[in-house]
């Protein structure tokens, strides 16, 4: 992380239930209100379905399914943060639930501490480092991890568990 | 700028090489017909002289040997022969070949350029080999010395734009043109790019054969042009010459109503032709006014050809500025259109929701609004996707190569007949067509035909011969591939079957359902492997393309006599017409051409199958998908369930919906990457009200519930 340019970089940040994780502002391309999600069938549950962003299909994705927490409720607050992951070659747009949205803010990367191995409850692949805000630990995600194509494999498993 | 260009040459090139491929391959037929020799030299000729003109000068002088040598042919000096076809075909690939790595061209290329020039240089006989540098090609050399008088008329393919006029121009050059390098070829191309040209040599001032010095230029030429161009831009043509040669630039045509044309003598008068009075004398008797004038020996008789030549030009272009249909065209860039057909796809949809709305607050200027947009975007959308058709004959052109060199190259006689070139296709889904076709037609050639000896031996002509058909009807395309080669052994196909594992040994299939296994992944009967097919990843790759088309495929074969493999497909990927239908909270899309009747699932229909998921129709057995289990939506069913039946490979199937809501439009979006493994669904649309329905994979659900129940 120290070979990072020392610039800061900006950062997002949201709540998924009570944890606030970040992710780089120059990967979100706009946020949006949580409308009707239509759920393609014999996917996995944290593929919510797909969306239209004015006139294209956008698919989006239960970050806290994805975590390992309760499904995401509707609430005013609950937001679809659309981002650009590198998938391969490509460039791909799809939205993140996410419980709210907080703010942008600076972080230096000395300022970012390697993610503890163990006690996240989360895939390390998926961490950039902890950050700290008014005292609170903030959770940097790495966007493209999360959203690898094996991530996302709409595996059979999936599948069955949901057919009776 | 040049890039613009040199562009458009390459686009152009490919085009003529599909030409000149297509041509030579007619060619090989008939070898005796003059009018494609001279289309071959006519399309290397184009090649040659613009890719000189925007520096693709390797292409140009390789081409230059090829046209070379059809000009012998064109002479009848030369005679075609399977060998010429052979070797022209494959300078043909080597141009193609260079105008696609034309940036970095490899040593190894160039080698085999100069290896197939040395052929083709083989191929000219010694006492031929005199003036063949590029420029003086013997067609610009007769026309500069003007011994044929008058010279055919050489006119561009452009049509008479708007606005165009005529203009009269007298070229006499100075006797000394040639010696200060200029070729009246030259000018006469460049006024070709001005517009339409009609040129009339006049030779009379050619002296005796003793007395002539071929250094000098004794020809005048008169030009009649036809173009939108000002009179300046056509000076400008003439500006390296016009200091010591007589050029007068007239336009004739002016904005006179359409009606009257000029007479011959009033054409005469005005370009000085004739003095006034010999004229008048001649006005008084009654015949034909060129004929006196001629054998008066007032007027020489190709003076008066010429004003004949220009008085049918003056006609046509008046009849072709009266005649409301110019066919004019335009080339335009792919993408463009696609963006334009992406746009009113958007349209469409928007439309949709302003109904919606006009529908929900029922106010009348609103409802007459909305309505007008609608019957608008109907017609927009139509003429917007005409834009996109293209003939699939050029697809057809590519697969009469093909056949030629795997008949070479398999040691068979095949022949390919086609029918319905003319029929119309979405560009994009006749690019997708042609992998799946070219697999097609390799099996034909490999499997079905048999080689001359043994086709013989079965009392069949020695040539096979395999027929490709396209044809419309309703909103698809039918493709048909027919061959009359050995036709597929049913007990072979289900013997390899049960080695498979496909099916079990003992189970009973009808022919149909036999011959569907060729589909099935890794099945190939043929016994040994060859270059041109026989791994079995073939027939399983052709239908899942098809299918990724909306389209289906469909055999039937009978042993010994051929098999006919017919395909249909829609005519556009970027709009269907579905049947909009409801599941639980969602809608979902099944494309309208697969539907054949909708009916409501009875509560005693249920009954009477115990419970089973099939449905007796008009005494027939058809078996369904019950949606809502399958895509394992939550909640009570509605009280009356509702079954769409729709037909997948001759087969009737029937899907339990919740509701049965209508037609749409649905114009399809992609999914994209995350979803591509997901079986049952194709793609998605946006309804009027702005979210998202699915569009239901008939095929593919019918497929994995086989498969389920093959399984079970």
């Amino acid at each position: 992380m120290s070979e990072n340019a020392a610039a800061p970089q900006q950062y997002l940040t949201f709540k998924l239930a009570e944890e606030t994780f970040a992710l780089e502002v120059s990967k979100v391309r706009e946020i949006l209100d949580f409308t009707t999600v239509t759920k393609v069938p014999q996917t996995p549950d944290f593929m919510r379905g797909v969306i239209n962003l004015r006139g294209g299909v956008v698919p989006v994705i239960d970050l806290r399914l994805k975590f390992g927490m309760s499904p995401t409720e509707k609430t005013v607050n609950t937001c679809v943060i659309v981002v650009e992951v590198n998938m391969g070659s490509d460039t791909v747009i799809l939205g993140a639930l996410s419980d709210s949205v907080q703010e942008v803010f600076d972080l230096d990367p000395d300022q970012i501490e390697p993610a503890p191995r163990i006690g996240t409850r989360l895939k390390n692949d998926f961490l950039k480092g902890m950050g700290k805000r008014d005292g609170n630990f903030v959770i940097i995600l790495d966007i493209d991890k999360v959203f690898t194509a094996d991530e996302l494999e709409l595996t059979q498993s999936a599948e069955g568990e949901k057919l009776p | 700028m040049i890039d613009i260009h040199r562009a458009t040459f390459k686009e152009e090139a490919y085009e003529t090489l599909v030409l000149l491929e297509a041509a030579l391959l007619e060619l090989e037929e008939n070898p005796g017909n003059h009018e494609l020799v001279d289309s071959v030299f006519r399309y290397l000729h184009t090649i040659k002289g613009s890719g000189a003109m925007f520096g693709f000068d390797e292409i140009a002088s390789f081409t230059h040997h090829v046209e070379t040598v059809f000009d012998l042919v064109r002479s009848g000096r030369l005679c075609v022969g399977k060998e010429l076809i052979n070797l022209t075909l494959r300078a043909s690939d080597q141009i193609r070949g260079m105008l696609d790595d034309c940036e970095s061209l490899d040593a190894t290329a160039r080698g085999d350029a100069a290896e197939l020039a040395a052929a083709f240089a083989d191929l000219v006989p010694t006492s031929a080999r005199r003036d063949t540098t590029p420029a003086a090609s013997s067609q610009s050399a007769q026309a500069a010395s003007g011994q044929s008088a008058p010279t055919a008329p050489s006119q561009s393919s452009q049509a008479a734009p708007d606005g165009a006029k005529a203009c009269f121009i007298r070229f006499k050059p100075a006797p000394g043109l040639f010696i200060s390098g200029n070729n009246p070829v030259w000018l006469f191309r460049e006024l070709a790019a001005l517009g339409e040209v009609t040129v009339t040599a006049q030779t009379d001032d050619f002296p005796t054969l003793e007395e002539m010095d071929p250094e000098l230029c004794y020809t005048s030429w008169d030009i009649l042009l036809i173009s939108a161009c000002d009179l300046n831009s056509v000076r400008d043509v003439f500006i390296f010459v016009e200091d010591d040669s007589e050029v007068t630039i007239k336009i004739l045509d002016d904005n006179e109503e359409v009606g009257e044309q000029p007479h011959l003598g009033e054409i005469l008068l005005a370009r000085g032709d004739i003095e006034p009075e010999g004229f008048q004398k001649f006005l008084r008797e009654k015949t034909k006014i060129g004929e006196q004038l001629a054998s008066a020996g007032l007027v020489p008789i190709n003076v008066i050809e010429s004003a004949l030549v220009e008085q049918q030009q003056l006609k046509q272009l008046r009849k072709e500025r009266s005649s409301a249909e110019q066919q004019n065209s335009i080339r335009v860039p792919a993408d463009r259109l696609d963006h334009l057909v992406n746009l009113v796809g958007q349209q469409v949809t928007v439309q949709a929701r302003l109904s919606q709305l006009a529908r929900t607050l029922k106010i009348a200027e609103l409802s007459a609004i909305a309505e007008e947009v609608e019957r608008l975007t109907a017609d927009q959308r139509e003429s917007t996707l005409n834009l996109r058709m293209l003939p699939i004959g050029a697809t057809f052109n590519k697969f009469r190569r093909l056949v030629r060199d795997l008949s070479a190259e398999l040691g068979k006689e095949i022949a390919l007949t086609t029918a319905g070139e003319e029929t119309e296709l979405d560009k994009t889904v006749i690019e997708k067509l042609s992998d799946p076709l070219v697999h097609m037609i390799r099996n034909c050639c490999d499997h079905a035909i048999d080689t001359p000896q043994a086709r013989a031996l079965k009392g069949k002509p020695r040539q096979g011969t395999i027929h490709l058909a396209a044809s419309h009807s309703g909103g698809s395309v039918y493709l048909s591939i027919a061959d009359d080669g050995a036709g597929l052994d049913k007990e072979a196909i289900f013997a390899k079957a049960v080695e498979k594992g496909l099916v079990q040994a003992g189970a009973e299939l009808s022919e149909r359902e036999i011959f569907s296994l060729i589909f099935a992944p890794g099945f190939s009967t043929a016994k040994a492997v060859t270059s041109v097919s026989g791994r079995g990843v073939g027939m399983d790759v052709v239908k899942r393309s098809i299918e990724e088309l909306n389209g289906s495929i469909d055999l039937k074969s009978e042993l010994g006599k051929g098999t006919t493999i017919t395909v249909r497909i829609p005519l556009t990927l970027a709009i269907i017409e579905s049947l909009l239908v409801k599941i639980g909270a969602d809608h979902y899309m099944i494309p309208l051409s697969m539907v054949v009747e909708c009916l409501f699932l009875t509560k005693e229909a249920v009954a009477l199958a115990h419970g089973r998921h099939f449905i007796e129709v008009r005494d027939k057995v058809v078996p369904y998908i019950h949606l809502r289990e399958k895509f394992a939506v939550t909640g009570a069913p509605p009280r009356f369930e509702q079954l769409v039946i729709a037909e997948v490979d001759g087969n009737s199937i029937g899907f339990v919906v919740d509701n049965i809501l209508g037609q749409h439009q649905a114009v399809i979006k992609a999914l994209g990457e995350l979803y591509k493994g997901v079986d049952g669904v194709s793609g998605a649309t946006i309804l009027g009200d702005g979210s998202v329905a699915l569009i239901l994979d008939i095929p593919k659900l019918y497929q994995s519930e086989e498969q389920a129940a093959l399984a079970a």
